[in-house]
């Protein structure tokens, strides 16, 4: 597909890995965090680490959805589904992560929730209208890229007089999840950062500014290609030989500095910033999720059925909330590979088609490691 | 989550809607987000949502340095 294989082309990688190998302070290491998952599978997909130099090494960040959010929420989800008369509407991924004692949404489907796995907003828009006798609760998940659409679905059933759908909303802000890891001792030996790639589209680069000015680290925002990330590498590592650090874009063709402004205004009249949203791996962070704003609360599904909070703790042995972090690799988890796989997952990194442990299984990145 | 892929616009519809190409599949996506979308346009298609058009310009030029690295790595033969 067009400007997908051109990403892809293995000669223009291994001149780019030559390029850096050229490039490289052989005297130094170079610890660089890919932020999302997104990169995390285009390094294991594409075998990117045995392509680079032995003194980089690429740690992986938080930036995945499913995986960040907490188990609490997710038994909130449950129990919304549960509830009679509601159609839970989610994307896929979520429907297989592991709850409170290996409860799932797919679980409780098979107890006779009614769950249904959306491709988009917009068809859980269209449940809604087919079954009007129904309440279409959506279990909306995900960080900037996802927040838009569903931000134009609210506006669309307020605009419609859809009463009987709802929002239950889950999105998370990536600057402020970038601050903790920064601040977190692990990250703070970190050198620099790869940035979000569909974030950023509608973002912008801009919000990334406080890391070269607060802790003196590089952010170069990259594409999900695997010459996307390399190209990234090959600007970090130019960047951190010459004792600089802002905010660059390797990923031009897509992000402009600004973002997309009308995503960027179409969220800002249906959310609001949260005081605090707790995250797997991370905590409490103050600001750091959205939450529906008073003049579209009658689409607020935590204000219409008011699921109860619960504190859920994870299992014993799961390494996700370090793994999140970067502290740990998949293969430091005693369960990964072994009580925890693809087929069989205990922690939501093994599930999501962008978590960490997902893919030093299905690729073997681990293996090299 | 955040995966997005690049589709060719090929027809506009109403509602802001429009049908692309996903490399010989077409689907239907919404346009709410991404104002003056023309047919042959290029857009980054996430969740059924254009999130924004990608420049063709841009990709050439990255492109270019990669070729540009490629030709240092391995010099024509004289």
């Amino acid at each position: 597909m067009k400007y997908l294989d051109e990403f892809r082309d293995g000669g223009l990688a291994r001149g780019l890995a030559a390029a850096i190998a050229r490039e490289v302070d052989p005297a130094r290491a170079y610890r660089l965090m890919e932020f999302c998952g997104g990169h995390t599978h285009a390094i294991a997909r594409y075998g990117l680490t045995g392509l680079l130099p032995a003194n980089i090494q690429l740690i992986h960040g938080p930036g995945c959805p499913v995986c960040v959010l907490p188990v609490g929420r997710l038994q909130m989800a449950i129990e919304l589904a549960l509830r009679p008369g509601v159609i839970l509407a989610s994307y896929g991924d979520m429907l297989r992560v592991p709850g409170a004692g290996g409860d799932s949404l797919l679980a409780a489907r098979a107890r006779g929730a009614d769950v249904r796995m959306v491709y988009a907003v917009d068809d859980a828009l269209a449940l809604a209208r087919r079954h009007p006798q129904r309440e279409v609760v959506f279990f909306a998940i995900g960080f900037e890229t996802t927040t838009p659409p569903t931000a134009v679905a609210i506006r669309r059933a307020a605009a419609e007089g859809l009463g009987n759908f709802s929002v239950f909303c889950n999105h998370v802000l990536t600057p402020p999840a970038m601050a903790a890891i920064l601040d977190a001792p692990e990250g703070t030996r970190l050198d620099g950062i790869i940035g979000p790639a569909h974030v950023s589209t509608v973002i912008g680069t801009s919000p990334y500014a406080f890391v070269p000015e607060r802790h003196g680290k590089p952010v170069m925002v990259a594409g999900f290609e695997p010459l996307d990330v390399l190209h990234a590498v090959r600007l970090l590592v130019a960047q951190l030989g010459a004792g600089h650090a802002t905010v660059g874009n390797a990923y031009t063709r897509v992000v402009a500095e600004h973002g997309n402004r009308k995503a960027q205004a179409l969220m800002d009249e249906v959310f609001t910033v949260r005081e605090q949203f707790e995250w797997r791996g991370l905590g409490t962070l103050a600001h750091s999720a959205l939450r529906i704003r008073e003049c579209y609360a009658a689409f607020d599904a935590e204000r219409r059925f008011a699921p109860a909070e619960v504190a859920v703790t994870e299992h014993k042995g799961c390494e996700c909330p370090a793994i999140l972090r970067g502290a740990k690799q998949p293969q430091d988890c005693r369960l990964f590979g072994g009580a925890c796989t693809p087929e069989h997952p205990l922690g939501a990194c093994m599930v999501s088609s962008e978590g960490a442990c997902a893919a030093h299984y299905l690729y073997g990145r681990w293996r090299a490691a | 989550m955040c995966l997005a892929i690049p589709a060719r616009v090929v027809e506009l519809l109403p509602d802001d809607a429009a049908t692309v190409d996903l490399g010989g599949v077409r689907r239907r996506i919404s346009l709410a987000l991404v104002d003056d979308v023309a047919v042959g346009d290029y857009v980054i298609v996430h969740v059924g949502y254009a999130l924004n058009r990608l420049d063709p310009a841009e990709a050439e030029r990255t492109l270019a340095l990669f070729a540009e690295a490629r030709a240092l790595a391995a010099p024509p033969q004289p």
